[in-house]
């Protein structure tokens, strides 16, 4: 095999499996943006991805399934939401509850449809003309998802939103320093709550990927612990979504060379790497002190009039 | 202190132990009462199902071995991540550093050759420090490089589930069980005695109940206790009072780890007799521990009932299962379930309800109560 077709092979591979990582990452920068974390992303993308399937293979559109993922995400997330921010309740045990849920509600309700091929998955897209660019072309345009087009506008788009106009102002607010956020008349409740909502519609996203279009089936924990990588991969981007899709990117390569190897390594030693590679990757952004872009006030919640 | 009708509701500080405990039912109940919706959602009879589950496990001697065998590892895991929380060190790790302790298990009872009586006890110990050395892992890479202890203890869930798998199908793969992927049968020399007719592997529950008492007096009475609940009460006041960081969260993984490791050498040897899936030999039950702990509220002692509740809960997992032929994973929506309530109702517990007396007037201010 020569060069060439092995990197375009790596690089289109790469953007596949990355896309529902940089959706999930997407989504969970912006929770933690305003100051929520949220540790149900593994819950909300297996429910995203069971219920993207159920209704894909009961209708026959598969884009109605990824919008019905989306809005299951959002609904699982508005208990974390409610929970977190109006209750007060502790962010992480909340979240380790919404995956412990999700992945218990999406297996229960997943057994009658295991293992059925999809009738009909999302439609892979090459752009024509891009796909006739000598190497650039096959590796980038060529039989890609829509999902994987539209996620990455979407990294571009958030960043915009974030950094450049009044509303992102006003999320990064929350997400520092709520009080004084609240002094100058910003809601903070109903910013925190948009904020976690659409981490869960971005998360259901990318499990709707995973069963309409990656592996266009259902299996029980078809995430396989991404939404966890997805938690490691918003600290390694800083909280920043033009760094998520690099994040997102080095992980989809990992996860591709997993497969890739097996002619020369184990495979259930090869599908350790991504885990392994996010520990390395977090001690190594420890290491350059990559850490202080978290927000100030990650994971406390807030109370008007207490301290 | 805020008013609701003809009630006001009084903020205190600490709550009484009844109210805790009332509290916590209170979750436990609600959590029940949406699982009877989702049996009848599923076409069970919500009554049928409970008291099937009753009959079959606290209503038989087989169902209440059954429920104390599932506690055994519970409840070892779950005074471990009582220690790690006291000390705000988020242990998710569990399910990894049980897995650990079972592979250590494996190796001294296949490969080491250590003779008949030695053999348990050696299990136990390799069992112990594998599982604390997958914990200190992430506590090394807290403390140092202050790197997140809920993702790197979660990750090393996932790194031991696959190295277990590679084991069992690859170098540790049993000549003797015909292509399916186990390792080969313990001697019977590193068989776990039982209580007659069940799969309770005593020892293992002695162990446990041992734990949980040393647990309780070491928070309670030693140095490193003291220093646990000051680094988990406030890290200012920790700093100040000079406490070694690194020191106090090395001892708590070891502690934490190593318990879990021992569920895991009780696993095999108790029940398996080899080396399996790992999802056949965790079950989930690092994380089921995790509640588990959160519900002992910081007590060890309360973990041993915390640990036979949930017990109970896999017991009913297995009971759905079989006789009402609905999938296991059921334990996992109610263990989600319980959590949700649990954390739900906390504010209940700061707020006292108190009737307005007839005739006062409603100021908004403290009345005699002050507060």
């Amino acid at each position: 095999m020569d060069w060439q077709s092995w990197l375009i092979g790596i690089v289109g591979r790469a953007l596949a499996f990355g896309t529902p990582l940089l959706w999930g990452t997407l989504g969970e920068i912006y929770a933690e943006r305003a100051g929520v974390v949220n540790l149900g992303v593994e819950g909300m993308m297996v429910l995203g991805a069971f219920s993207a399937f159920a209704v894909a293979q009961s209708t026959g559109h598969p884009g109605l399934g990824i919008l019905v993922a989306a809005l299951v995400g959002g609904g699982a997330a508005l208990i974390h939401a409610f929970l977190t921010v109006t209750l007060r309740a502790n962010q992480y045990v909340s979240g380790l509850a919404l995956t412990m849920f999700g992945l218990g509600l999406a297996g229960l309700l997943g057994r009658g449809w295991e293992g059925i091929p999809l009738k009909q998955p999302l439609p892979s897209v090459t752009v024509p003309g891009l796909s006739k660019i000598p190497l650039l072309g096959p590796m980038l345009f060529e039989d890609q998802s829509i999902l994987t087009y539209i996620g990455l506008v979407l990294a571009v788009v958030l960043w915009l939103l974030l950094y450049r106009t009044r509303w992102g102002i006003v999320l990064r607010s929350v997400g520092e320093s709520p009080a004084t956020a609240d002094a100058l008349g910003v809601n903070v409740f109903l910013v925190r709550y948009l904020a976690v909502i659409v981490g869960g519609v971005l998360a259901g996203v990318a499990g709707g990927y995973l069963s309409v279009e990656y592996r266009p089936a259902w299996t029980e924990g078809m995430t396989a612990g991404m939404g966890w990588i997805v938690i490691a991969l918003t600290i390694f981007a800083a909280w920043d979504p033009l760094q998520a899709i690099w994040g997102s990117l080095f992980f989809g390569a990992l996860y591709h060379l997993s497969y890739r190897l097996q002619a020369w390594l184990p495979p259930e030693l090869l599908k350790l790497m991504p885990y392994a590679f996010a520990i390395l990757v977090l001690a190594i952004a420890g290491l350059s002190g990559r850490r202080r872009g978290a927000p100030g006030a990650l994971g406390v919640p807030y109370a008007r009039g207490e301290k | 202190m805020r008013r609701v009708g003809p009630f006001i509701l009084e903020r205190r500080r600490a709550p009484s132990r009844a109210v805790v405990i009332g509290v916590s039912v209170l979750a436990v109940l609600a959590a029940l009462l949406v699982m009877a919706i989702i049996f009848a959602g599923y076409g069970v009879n919500p009554w049928h199902a409970y008291a099937t589950i009753g009959k079959s496990t606290l209503g038989s001697r087989y169902g209440l071995m059954e429920i104390l065998r599932r506690t055994i590892p519970l409840l070892l895991c779950g005074v471990g991540l009582v220690i790690a929380f006291r000390a705000q060190f988020w242990n998710i790790g569990a399910e990894g550093q049980l897995l650990a302790g079972a592979v250590a298990a494996t190796g001294v009872a296949l490969y080491s050759g250590i003779p008949g009586p030695w053999l348990l006890p050696a299990m136990f110990g390799a069992g112990f420090l594998a599982g604390a050395v997958w914990g200190i892992i992430p506590a090394f890479l807290k403390v140092k490089l202050r790197v997140n202890d809920v993702i790197t203890t979660l990750m090393m869930n996932y790194i031991m589930i696959y190295i277990v798998d590679w084991l069992i199908h690859g170098p540790w793969k049993g000549p003797t069980m015909r292509g399916f992927a186990y390792t080969d049968i313990f001697p019977k020399a590193a068989w776990l005695p039982t209580l007659p007719l069940s799969r309770v592997h005593w020892p293992t529950l002695v162990i446990g109940v041992a734990a949980a008492i040393l647990a309780a007096l070491i928070l309670s009475r030693t140095r490193l206790g003291y220093e646990i609940r000051v680094v988990g009460e406030s890290e200012g006041a920790a700093r100040y009072a000079g406490i070694n960081f690194l020191r106090v969260s090395l001892a708590v993984m070891i502690l934490s780890g190593g318990l879990a490791g021992l569920a895991g050498v009780g696993e095999v040897a108790g029940i398996h007799h080899r080396l399996l899936s790992p999802t056949q030999v965790s079950m989930g039950y690092g994380y089921t521990a995790i509640i588990v702990a959160w519900l002992a509220r910081g007590s060890p002692l309360v973990a041993i009932v915390t640990s036979l509740l949930f017990g109970l809960i896999f017991a009913a997992g297995d009971v759905i299962k079989t006789v009402l032929r609905m999938p296991f994973q059921v334990t996992g929506v109610f263990n989600g379930l319980i959590l949700f309530f649990l954390i739900g109702v906390e504010p209940l517990m700061y707020w006292r309800v108190r009737l307005l007396p007839k005739g006062e007037r409603w100021t908004g201010r403290a009345g005699s109560s002050g507060s």
